[in-house]
C-alpha cells in the first residue's frame, strides 16, 4: 500500500483498459458472472433494502418536524422521493454494498495472490482479469444499478409508512405528490450515478486484492482500504457526477 | 546416486544466459547460465534466499528478468508479454510451493481446470483424464473434496495432477517437500522421480532439501548470493573445490 498515488492512479487506469478488453473478448463466461451476480446482488438485497427504507422513513419524520410551519407534511412525498432517486438511494446503496462487496473482492483476490493460486492462473495461461475481474465487474454494473432501483422504491414506501401512520398524511397525497414531481430525468440521474460508482468499487477491490503481499496481514491492510477508498471515490465523484447530470 | 542412468540427450529445451535480476538494492541473480536439457530433471540448489525460486518463477514467464535471455525451445522468452507466454505455459507446467490449488473448487474441478480451460473435451472426456491424473498420483476417492480438507501431501499431489493435466513437456516445481515430514517428502520425491521418467517429462526442481536432490536430480546447478556456483552431475559436484558447494552437501555451517 506504500505506491504512489501516481503509481496507484497509473495502475488502475490500466487494470480498467484490461478488464473492458478482456470483457469484450469472447469466450464469454456466463456461469462465472452468474456466480458473481448472486454473490453480489442478490446476497446484497437485505442490507440494501434496510438501508434506503429507513433512510426513507427518516426522511420524512425530519421534514415534517423541522419545518413544521411551512405546511410541509403535504409535501413530504416531493422531497422523500427527489432526495432518495437523486441522491440517498444510489449513494447509500453504494457506500453499503460498496463496502460489502470491495471488501469481499479484496479478500478473495488477496487471499489467492498470498497463496500462489493467482500465479498458479497465470502459470496454466489463464488470464486472471477475465477469469475474476471482469465477473466481478460485470455483476457489479449490472446488480449495483438494479439495487438501487430498488432501494429507491423502498424509500420511497418508508416515507409513506410514516407519512401515513406517524403523521397522518392521506396515502392518495403522498403518491399523487410521488408522482407528480418525480421525473424520469430523476431516476436517469441516480442510475447513472450507480453505474460509476459500482464501476469504482470493483476497480479499487480488485486493484487492491490483485496487488496484496504479505500473508494475512497484507490482506486485512489491503481489505480495509478498499472500504475507505471505495468510499471516499464514491462521495467525491458523486459531487461532480451530480454536477455533470443537472447541466446536462 | 550414480545409479542414476543419465539419458544421452544433449538437446536444451532452455537455454539460460545472462539472467540478472534486482529488487531494490538488493541483487537477487547475477549474471546466472544454465541450461536445462530435454527429458532430464535438473535441480537448483541452494539455501533460502538465493535466488532459486525467483529464477523458476521467470523460466514460466511470471515476472520478467532485468537482463539476460530465456531461450525456451529456441524462442526468447524474458520479456514477452503475458499473452505472448500462453504458448509456452501449455506446455510447461509449474506447482507452486503451496500446491495453490483454488480452493473455491474441490479436487474435482481443480484438476479439470486447465482442460476445461485449453481443450474441447466432453465432460466425460474431462472425467476420465481426471481419474488418470489423479492415478498417476496415486490419489483416488477425493474427487469431490475440498482441498482445505486435504492435508499437505495429498495437496501436493493433487497439485501434482493438476499440472499434469495438458501433458506438459516440462514441469518446474517450486521447493516441492517444503512443510512436508521426511517420509511424505520421499514419496513426493519417488512420485515425482516416476513420473518424470515414465512420462518422459523435463523437470526442473528447485529445493533446498539434499534428500529430495539427490533422489531426483540427474544434474544439478547450485546458487549462493545470487550467484551460479556450480553446474554439473553428482560426481563432479562431490569432487568440486567450490567451498560454498562442498559446506552445503556436507550440512557444515557456513564461514562468514
Amino acid at each position: 500500500m506504500k505506491r504512489r498515488l501516481t503509481t496507484t492512479t497509473g495502475e488502475l487506469a490500466l487494470l480498467t483498459g484490461q478488464a473492458f478488453a478482456a470483457l469484450v473478448r469472447p469466450p464469454y463466461e456466463w456461469n462465472l458472472w452468474l456466480v458473481q451476480m448472486e454473490q453480489i446482488g442478490v446476497r446484497s438485497l437485505g442490507v440494501a433494502g434496510i438501508t434506503t427504507i429507513f433512510t426513507g422513513m427518516v426522511m420524512a419524520l425530519q421534514t415534517a418536524y423541522s419545518l413544521p410551519s411551512l405546511g410541509i407534511k403535504y409535501y413530504i412525498g416531493s422531497v422523500v422521493s427527489k432526495s432518495v432517486v437523486r441522491e440517498l438511494g444510489p449513494v447509500l446503496t453504494a457506500l453499503i454494498v460498496g463496502g460489502r462487496i470491495g471488501s469481499g473482492m479484496t479478500a478473495e483476490i488477496g487471499t489467492m495472490k498470498v497463496t500462489e493460486q493467482i500465479d498458479a492462473l497465470r502459470s496454466m495461461a489463464a488470464s486472471p482479469v477475465k477469469k475474476l475481474v471482469v465477473p466481478k465487474l460485470v455483476a457489479t454494473l449490472v446488480m449495483l444499478p438494479a439495487l438501487t432501483i430498488l432501494g429507491d422504491a423502498l424509500g420511497i414506501l418508508g416515507g409513506l409508512f410514516v407519512g401515513v401512520f406517524q403523521l397522518g398524511l392521506p396515502a392518495g397525497l403522498y403518491w399523487n405528490d410521488v408522482l407528480s414531481t418525480l421525473t424520469l430525468g430523476d431516476l436517469a440521474s441516480g442510475i447513472g450515478k450507480s453505474f460509476f460508482f459500482g464501476y469504482f468499487i470493483t476497480i479499487v477491490g480488485c486493484y487492491n486484492g490483485l496487488t496484496t503481499e504479505g500473508g494475512a496481514d497484507g490482506v486485512g491492510r489491503a481489505t480495509t482500504n478498499t472500504v475507505v477508498l471505495a468510499a471516499i471515490l464514491v462521495l467525491i465523484s458523486d459531487f461532480f457526477l451530480t454536477k455533470l447530470f443537472i447541466l446536462a | 546416486m550414480s545409479l542414476h542412468t543419465r539419458t544421452a540427450v544433449t538437446d536444451a529445451l532452455y537455454t539460460v544466459r545472462g539472467l540478472t535480476k534486482s529488487y531494490g538494492d538488493h541483487v537477487v541473480l547475477d549474471h546466472v547460465d544454465f541450461e536445462v536439457r530435454r527429458g532430464e530433471c535438473l535441480v537448483i540448489l541452494g539455501r533460502s534466499g538465493s535466488g532459486k525460486s525467483v529464477t523458476l518463477r521467470q523460466l514460466d514467464g511470471l515476472e520478467p528478468p532485468d537482463a539476460g535471455s530465456i531461450l525456451f525451445d529456441g524462442t526468447d522468452i524474458a520479456h514477452l508479454p503475458e499473452r505472448d507466454l500462453y504458448p509456452l505455459r501449455r506446455r510447461v507446467a509449474m506447482l507452486f510451493q503451496s500446491g495453490a490449488l483454488f480452493d473455491s473448487m474441490n479436487v474435482f474441478d481443480n484438476v479439470a481446470f486447465p482442460l476445461r480451460e485449453h481443450t474441447d473435451d466432453s465432460e466425460e472426456e474431462i472425467a476420465a483424464k481426471v481419474q488418470e491424473k489423479l492415478g498417476l498420483v496415486h490419489l483416488s476417492g477425493v474427487e469431490e473434496k475440498a482441498p482445505s480438507d486435504l492435508s499437505g501431501g495429498m495437496k501436493k499431489r493433487v497439485a501434482l495432477a493438476r499440472s499434469l493435466a495438458l501433458d506438459p513437456e516440462a514441469v518446474l516445481f517450486d521447493e516441492p517437500t517444503t512443510g512436508l515430514d521426511p517420509i511424505t517428502s520421499a514419496t513426493i520425491g519417488s512420485l515425482i522421480r516416476s513420473i518424470q521418467k515414465d512420462l518422459g517429462v523435463t523437470a526442473v526442481v528447485v529445493t533446498h532439501d539434499l534428500a529430495l536432490a539427490e533422489r531426483v536430480g540427474d544434474r544439478l546447478v547450485f546458487l549462493a548470493d545470487g550467484r551460479l556456483r556450480f553446474t554439473g552431475g553428482w560426481d563432479e559436484a562431490r569432487a568440486s573445490q567450490d567451498p560454498r558447494l562442498a559446506d552445503f552437501l556436507a550440512g557444515r555451517e557456513e564461514e562468514d
